[in-house]
């Protein structure tokens, strides 16, 4: 018998080492999975890398998870944002590495390490200073059909943080509307992958046509209570 | 002669007035949301939301906003009839594979042929964040900025090398300012449209590069 879920959110992250790479779902107010980062604070976990599109935000979230001096490093495509205040000072001070990567190579990184991809040539970033390794020198280029274009590696995750609208015990996700975004890429490409889901479905249940994310590509399931949002737009 | 600038929305409604019917848009954070207020509502334009948003819709009512329903910009936005949800790499798909028709941007400076520079002061202790914009200039079929032609002291940011750093070599078609409407090629700038009461020549002092005019305003 087949049962992904897990009881807690802490179970499910128990087993997280020092120095894991972690990806983290979400974008804006929409997807983050809040009690799996708030579950990875309490965790103890340190010497992290995370990929996110952002580097947090407040004081909550990823910024507790840095403001904790639980992160090494930040792969992401926007992190400067009016209160990013604590990966800025980090960042300003060198306590924190950062990696800068276009928003689409980012995603299609992701992808690749999921899909077992070596790397890839991207059009984007060709010419510009985010076609360089961090060491400085360039990335490998080559010209394709006329077109210039730059070598871009997987990222692989050693654990995959996503917040899913349903799921049922194999492990089938559905997302909600933008909640979707870096949700079912990152699933695929991380060894394991936990997801909180607000509607917990039975086996069958789920219309097999819609599952957006199978349940081969997640390997723990926690049912959490659904929080109304500020302006109470989504369903309480 | 005198003339006067076009306003945020006259700009707006500028750009909005050379998107087909049909096309498939991505409009940048900032200015470019405003042309989504001046698109017909008797033309069917697609509105793409990098997020994974296609067929986006206008902000909601007060009080009907979903935080899971938002833009690039982190604001609450709505779905059309129509309208479809995809997962971050298909969205950048849109884009990188050619698919998306036009989008717009912002930008701090473009050359003469159509450098884009528009992510990065490069100032020591400036925090850089790219986001999306990088894939955007060089993945829709066209790329157009809209942008006040000089900045608060005067200078062009129309210029022959960006001293910015660079988001895409070559990628942007067509530059829409408070003063004119520009073409970028590999031969240089060409005048599609200016304010009334504005020449040629006091265009191109203001520029400070030479300035070829279009016969007419290709569509």
């Amino acid at each position: 018998m087949i049962n992904k879920f897990v009881a807690s959110v802490a179970e499910a992250l128990a087993d997280t080492p020092d120095g894991a790479t972690v990806l983290i779902g979400g974008f804006g107010t929409a997807g983050i999975p809040d009690e799996l980062i708030e579950g990875l604070l309490r965790q103890g976990a340190k010497d992290l890398t995370l990929v996110n599109n952002n580097a947090g935000n407040g004081e909550q979230g990823l910024a507790a998870l840095l403001k904790a001096g639980r992160v090494r490093k930040v792969v992401c495509s926007f992190p400067r944002q009016t209160d990013s205040y604590v990966f800025d000072s980090l960042y300003r001070s060198g306590q924190v590495e950062l990696e800068l990567v276009p928003q689409g190579n980012l995603a299609e990184r992701i992808r690749a390490a999921g899909a077992g991809i070596g790397g890839f040539f991207s059009a984007t970033g060709y010419g510009t200073e985010l076609a360089k390794n961090p060491d400085g020198t360039l990335k490998e280029t080559r010209e394709i059909n006329g077109r210039m274009y730059v070598y871009e590696t997987p990222i692989h995750g050693d654990l995959a943080l996503i917040r899913a609208e349903r799921g049922d015990r194999w492990g089938n996700l559905t997302f909600r509307k933008a909640a979707r975004n870096f949700g079912p890429i990152m699933a695929m490409a991380a060894r394991k992958t936990v997801a909180t889901v607000f509607e917990k479905a039975e086996l069958g249940e789920m219309d097999p046509e819609t599952v957006i994310t199978p349940g081969i590509f997640v390997q723990a399931v926690v049912h959490i209570e659904r929080v109304a949002t500020q302006a109470g737009g989504i369903k309480a | 002669m005198t003339y006067a600038r076009r306003t945020k929305d006259e700009l707006a409604a500028r750009v909005a007035r050379d998107i087909p019917d049909g096309a498939t848009v991505n409009l940048g954070i900032g200015q470019p949301t405003l042309v989504a207020n001046h698109i017909p509502s008797s033309l069917e334009i697609l509105l793409h939301s990098e997020n994974g948003i296609l067929g986006m819709g206008p902000a909601p009512a007060a009080g009907l906003e979903d935080y899971d329903l938002i833009n690039a910009g982190k604001q609450p936005v709505t779905l059309l009839p129509g309208g479809s949800y995809c997962h971050h790499a298909d969205s950048f798909a849109m884009m990188r594979g050619g698919h998306l028709d036009i989008c717009v941007l912002g930008a701090f400076q473009v050359s003469a042929t159509g450098d884009l520079a528009n992510w990065h002061t490069g100032e020591a202790d400036a925090i850089p964040a790219v986001g999306g914009a990088m894939d955007l200039a060089v993945g829709a079929k066209q790329t157009w900025v809209m942008m006040d032609l000089l900045t608060k002291q005067g200078q062009s940011k129309l210029v022959s090398q960006c001293s910015y750093p660079l988001t895409g070599i070559g990628c942007v078609k067509r530059v829409y300012t408070d003063l004119a409407t520009l073409a970028c090629s590999h031969s240089g700038l060409s005048v599609i449209d200016m304010v009334p009461g504005l020449s040629l020549e006091a265009l191109s002092q203001l520029i400070g590069l030479p300035l070829a005019l279009q016969a007419s305003s290709p569509k």
